[in-house]
């Protein structure tokens, strides 16, 4: 195989390519158009194109081929999709590029598309927000409805588009850089709980993933492996890799959100006690 | 990009919540009328299609063989412990079957090793295993397109110093109902009474 047939789809879907390209295509436009005091510096731009570009590559290139037929690489899909994609993309904090689109859009379309907002706000609710994130691994990975996912091509491009989707809410409501102090993103403790019962939650399942005797996702074996993998040894890879890693990203996520409660710690509130002492 | 991310997302998570609901609403998984020992795939795949070369040589498509309940397997002929036991299996389960019913029945054996499987090699290893049953193979691009309509795949190992390598390849058998729609995925762990009920079931379903 040439390295041609690695970078082009192995199902290729029109309307995904299309949604990367749009996303490039905006955040590149809005970059270069935006004021320069407004833009990200290059680590941020560096953070945004790779975390875009992996999600692009385990979707449209030939890692895909190997995730519909291995469950280790399978789980490894949904590692970059759900966690390590959209922790990049959250991290390079796209905000300032948003606002600059968000400001062209006519008032009218503003008035439109309020319900969408509405609509996000009750997504984000850290309950809604906890109870997405986990249930929808619960979900994809519920033997039967995995079984149905693997064999259905819809079902499978729905599977992938909501663990990337959902990894975008989460990520960005825990890495939200704006202070909680001034503004409503969610406060440092509520994300902190909220990454740890992530965390827990996640490990129950990759255990349980992991210390199965019995052949859970047995839908490699009846389609047929991309090459010959002891299903045992897939099955514990994969289960390590559900295991493993997420546990890891929340206690990375909890350390993140320590530095920036204690760097923030007082900031905002002796700012408001010194307004008070100059107003007596 | 807002805008496209919060459509794009709200289409995905619509049809997930149909989803959801329509699993609770109809009774949950796996639930149906017929008492099926294969798996229910309705609905999960498409119809069946294909385009590929008969044992004679001749080319074929899916239609070439409609009106029938037929039982796709993927395999190859030099395929030591798999396939000849789930060709015979089919051969029992179907053999088994009230002679009026025998000719509604169609096994399609794809062999994906094109270069060791020629059409008369084919021939020969299918008349072993029955009269109900058609040997087809392809080129490569085309059994690759097969295998990836039906979500499956297949790969070969390293020739050892007598040319002899292994092929890995689906255990399923995809049942199809006489309309070519996807009806069963059969594992090959099932008796051929539990194969032949499944049959049975669906010949008599629309005749």
């Amino acid at each position: 195989m040439s390295l041609l047939d690695y970078l082009l789809p192995y199902d290729f879907s029109p309307l995904t390519v299309l949604s990367y390209m749009l996303v490039m295509g905006f955040y590149g436009i809005g970059l270069l158009r935006m004021p320069d005091q407004d833009r990200p510096g290059a680590l941020r731009i560096f953070a945004f194109t790779l975390g875009v570009l992996i999600c692009y590559a385990v979707m449209q290139t030939r890692f895909d081929y190997y995730a519909q037929y291995m469950f280790f690489v399978h789980r490894g899909q949904h590692l970059i999709l759900h966690h390590i994609g959209p922790i990049l993309i959250a991290l390079s904090n796209p905000l300032p590029v948003m606002r600059f689109w968000f400001e062209k859009i006519s008032p009218g379309w503003k008035r439109t598309l309020r319900p969408l907002g509405w609509f996000y706000q009750v997504l984000q609710q850290p309950f809604i927000a906890l109870f997405l994130f986990v249930g929808l691994i619960y979900f994809w990975l519920w033997p039967s409805i995995h079984f149905d996912a693997m064999l259905s091509r819809d079902l499978y491009w729905v599977m992938n588009w909501s663990m990337l989707l959902d990894g975008l809410l989460f990520w960005w409501l825990i890495f939200d850089p704006r202070p909680p102090a001034i503004t409503s993103s969610l406060g440092y403790g509520r994300r902190m709980l909220v990454l740890a019962a992530a965390g827990v939650l996640q490990m129950f399942l990759g255990a349980w993933i992991v210390f199965s005797r019995d052949m859970v996702y047995d839908v490699y074996e009846v389609c047929g492996r991309a090459w010959p993998l002891d299903p045992e040894v897939d099955q514990l890879l994969g289960g390590m890799l559900t295991y493993i890693p997420p546990a890891m990203m929340s206690i990375l996520g909890i350390l993140l959100m320590l530095r920036r409660a204690m760097h923030q710690d007082g900031k905002y509130t002796n700012q408001s006690k010194q307004l008070e002492e100059t107003a007596s | 990009m807002r805008t496209r991310f919060w459509r794009q997302r709200n289409k995905i998570i619509s049809a997930t919540l149909t989803l959801i609901a329509s699993l609770l609403l109809t009774g949950c998984l796996g639930n149906d009328a017929e008492d099926w020992n294969g798996k229910n795939i309705s609905g999960l795949m498409p119809e069946l299609e294909f385009d590929l070369i008969n044992s004679r040589g001749e080319s074929v498509s899916g239609d070439d063989y409609s009106g029938r309940v037929r039982m796709l397997f993927f395999g190859f002929t030099s395929c030591p412990d798999v396939c000849p036991t789930a060709l015979q299996k089919l051969n029992q389960a179907t053999s088994g079957l009230d002679p009026k019913l025998q000719d509604e029945v169609l096994t399609l054996f794809v062999s994906v090793d094109p270069k060791r499987d020629t059409p008369e090699r084919l021939a020969k290893y299918v008349d072993f295993f029955g009269d109900n049953i058609v040997g087809l193979t392809g080129k490569e691009p085309q059994l690759r397109e097969l295998a990836k309509r039906y979500r499956t795949t297949f790969g070969y190992d390293e020739p050892d110093p007598d040319g002899n390598y292994a092929v890995s390849h689906s255990s399923a058998i995809y049942v199809f109902d006489r309309e070519g729609n996807p009806r069963l995925l059969m594992r090959p762990n099932l008796s051929r009474e539990e194969i032949r009920h499944d049959l049975v079931a669906l010949i008599e379903e629309d005749s």
